[in-house]
């Protein structure tokens, strides 16, 4: 791989087809992933690099991808099922939380399932209440998953290709909003390690934690209040499960203070766990709450407007930085 | 080959039963780990029909009353006996139990507790067969309940789309827990579905277990040849859904008919009109088999219980850190200050 200058979605493709050249085991298989190439264009030429054995477009049964896929990986396949959108993880849900989280476990070690579900999720496209949530609590919440969102166009290439040499199932959900995101991927840069959270940003007054497309946002919101005399640290969580408490913790010490920033619903949400975690770890050196600035507890409407406003936005994380320190 | 000779088939088939018979033993003495036991009395032919004509390499799953196609397929009563006690001499260290058994030597990708979660596997099994060629197929059993589920009708039409070696194999004895097939389809011609989608699809009585073995071996070499198959069984559930069900739900007289439908009786009463074996020799025979299976009781009831410590292993990957105890998590949050 060359230094090149790409996309969040070229990163992924990248790192599919760098994958799949390196591992013939390394299949790809779901709905629209072959002949046209991906809805978001993820998987566009792979069927003609690869063939249509190794990417498989499959019906419109996204229980049963998940289960084949699941099948296929504990017989010596390494698939990467797509489910075309979060939103449809309902219908895979005993697929992905009975079956592939908990095979290893019930079978007493005997096996794992080492499969990659990738899916995306997310507001940004007026897509409606059934294509825009953020529902990576769903598979938080159930041990046995590993779960990562990248932020970056480095982690879009590097986290996928850690997740595909990962022993156990890991969900990969990419956000709609950042596909056409430009970005610079260098071979010679040392990828961050699976497992690890990244100081993106320092700042000794605030520790602002996130994930996803909300680390831009929170980026973002950092140089507004950097001109405001409020210094924040973003750390990018990369992957939710596992969870790097130990790169949390000593920043928030630090400062004192944290936030944590989610597209998800705020109740019972990957927001509400870490603030729980921050929370309970760091009690004795926090100056305020921990603030939870997350989704509403709302479905996601197509208006733009309102879409917009049902998710945090850089106006509303430097609003609530504010008020931490009036 | 397998020997698929009658006597070898009611051997399979009286292991079988008697296997069961002695898992409602360890539960009357409080020695099986809980009470969702969900025994196959009256489908062994099911189970050793098909299981003949599996070949190593073979891949399987099987629903929750699916001791019996395990057992069949060559599983040792001890390891399975002592998982069904919840012991960590048992297949799965005691974790899974009767209805998540596994072992990936015999090819058995897992038993399931969700009617219908095992059945994607094998199509997922058949793509890695066609990748590798390798010429395994791999069969999904399940009862007549799980043909309510769509995951079977998602996993069929995948399977016959990619002509996978792939079969699906529905145990039908007539009863989702307390619901007869007749009040949960309007068409109980099942092997209808299966051929609706492309599938060969084939029914058969269950009392014969040649019958069934000979159907199996048509469809299951017809699935390696990329022909994938569904076969139902016709048979009679004995007993209870579970060992604490006294079956309210269907009369007296409905059980003793079908309890007539008895496939290691049938078998039996063959193999002496045919003079293959006296009744002598069947009597010695099933009390050899009743000493091997009363030795599986044995064998589970010493086992070692698992370790406490063991409950936080196979999360993930040994090579990965274990999750933390919620007591230790605890103890160092309260130790704060």
């Amino acid at each position: 791989m060359a230094v090149q200058e790409t996309t969040y979605r070229d990163a992924l493709r990248l790192a599919l087809s760098e994958a799949m050249s390196a591992d013939n085991s390394v299949i790809i298989m779901g709905e629209e992933v072959g002949r046209y190439g991906g809805a978001y264009g993820v998987t566009k030429d792979l069927i003609k690099e690869f063939g249509a054995e190794r990417v498989i477009d499959t019906p419109i049964s996204e229980a049963a991808i998940v289960g084949a896929a699941v099948g296929a990986a504990m017989t010596g396949l390494r698939p990467v099922a797509e489910l075309m959108y979060v939103d449809f993880i309902g219908m895979t849900m005993d697929q992905l939380a009975n079956q592939a989280a908990k095979i290893r476990y019930m079978f007493g070690g005997q096996i794992g399932v080492p499969m990659v579900l990738r899916t995306q999720g997310g507001t940004g496209r007026s897509a409606g209440a059934q294509h825009s949530q953020s529902l990576e609590g769903y598979v938080m919440h159930t041990p046995g998953l590993r779960l990562a969102m990248p932020a970056t166009v480095e982690d879009a290439y590097h986290l996928l290709r850690q997740s595909l040499q990962q022993p156990d199932p890991v969900v990969f959900i990419e956000h709609k909003g950042l596909y056409t995101m430009k970005g610079t991927l260098d071979p010679n840069n040392e990828p961050a390690e699976w497992g690890k959270a990244k100081l993106l940003r320092d700042g000794g007054d605030l520790v602002i934690v996130t994930y996803s497309r909300q680390v831009h946002h929170a980026l973002a919101a950092a140089e507004t209040l950097a001109s405001q005399g409020i210094e924040a640290a973003i750390v990018d969580l990369r992957t939710l499960n596992p969870l790097d408490f130990d790169t949390i913790g000593p920043l928030v010490e630090r400062s004192g203070r944290a936030m944590v920033v989610s597209e998800g619903a705020m109740t019972c949400g990957v927001a509400a766990e870490l603030s729980a975690r921050i929370t309970e770890e760091c009690f004795d050196y926090l100056e305020d709450p921990v603030v939870r600035v997350a989704g509403e507890d709302i479905p996601i409407s197509v208006s733009p407007l309102l879409e917009q406003n049902s998710v945090p936005t850089p106006e509303l994380i430097v609003e609530t930085a504010r008020k931490l320190f009036t | 080959m397998k020997n698929t000779s009658l006597p070898q088939l009611y051997e399979d088939m009286r292991r079988v039963r008697t296997f069961e018979e002695r898992v409602g033993e360890l539960f009357v003495r409080g020695q099986s780990a809980g009470s969702m036991l969900h025994l196959s009395i009256g489908e062994e032919s099911a189970a050793v029909g098909v299981c003949a004509q599996m070949r190593d390499g073979d891949t399987f799953t099987t629903h929750h009353r699916g001791h019996g196609i395990f057992l069949a397929r060559g599983a040792d009563p001890n390891r399975m006996m002592a998982e069904i006690a919840g012991k960590e001499t048992g297949y799965c260290h005691g974790k899974g139990g009767s209805m998540h058994i596994a072992d990936m030597g015999l090819g058995h990708l897992g038993a399931n507790a969700i009617v219908g979660g095992g059945i994607p596997a094998v199509v997922g099994a058949g793509l890695s067969a066609r990748h590798k060629k390798n010429g395994a197929v791999s069969i999904a059993f399940f009862g007549d309940g799980a043909t309510g589920q769509g995951i079977l009708y998602e996993s069929m039409n995948m399977a016959a789309l990619w002509e996978l070696p792939v079969v699906f194999v529905c145990i039908n004895n007539q009863y989702g827990m307390g619901t007869r097939i007749d009040q949960a389809t309007a068409n109980p011609n099942l092997h209808e579905r299966a051929a609706a989608f492309g599938l060969a699809a084939r029914t058969v009585d269950g009392l014969d277990v040649e019958e069934v073995a000979d159907a199996a071996a048509d469809l299951i070499e017809g699935a390696r040849a990329g022909k994938p198959a569904f076969l139902a069984v016709d048979c009679y559930r004995f007993f209870g859904h579970a060992r604490k069900d006294k079956s309210p739900y269907r009369d007296a007289a409905e059980e003793e008919v079908g309890r007539k439908k008895d496939p290691v009786l049938q078998a039996r009463d063959k193999l002496i009109e045919a003079g293959l074996m006296s009744e002598a020799d069947l009597d010695a025979l099933d009390q050899k088999v009743a000493a091997e299976m009363d030795a599986s009781i044995d064998f589970a009831v010493a086992g070692e219980e698992p370790q406490l410590k063991s409950m936080f292993r196979d999360v993930y990957d040994p090579s990965q850190p274990e999750p933390e105890p919620v007591r230790t998590r605890l103890d160092r949050i309260l130790a704060q200050g």
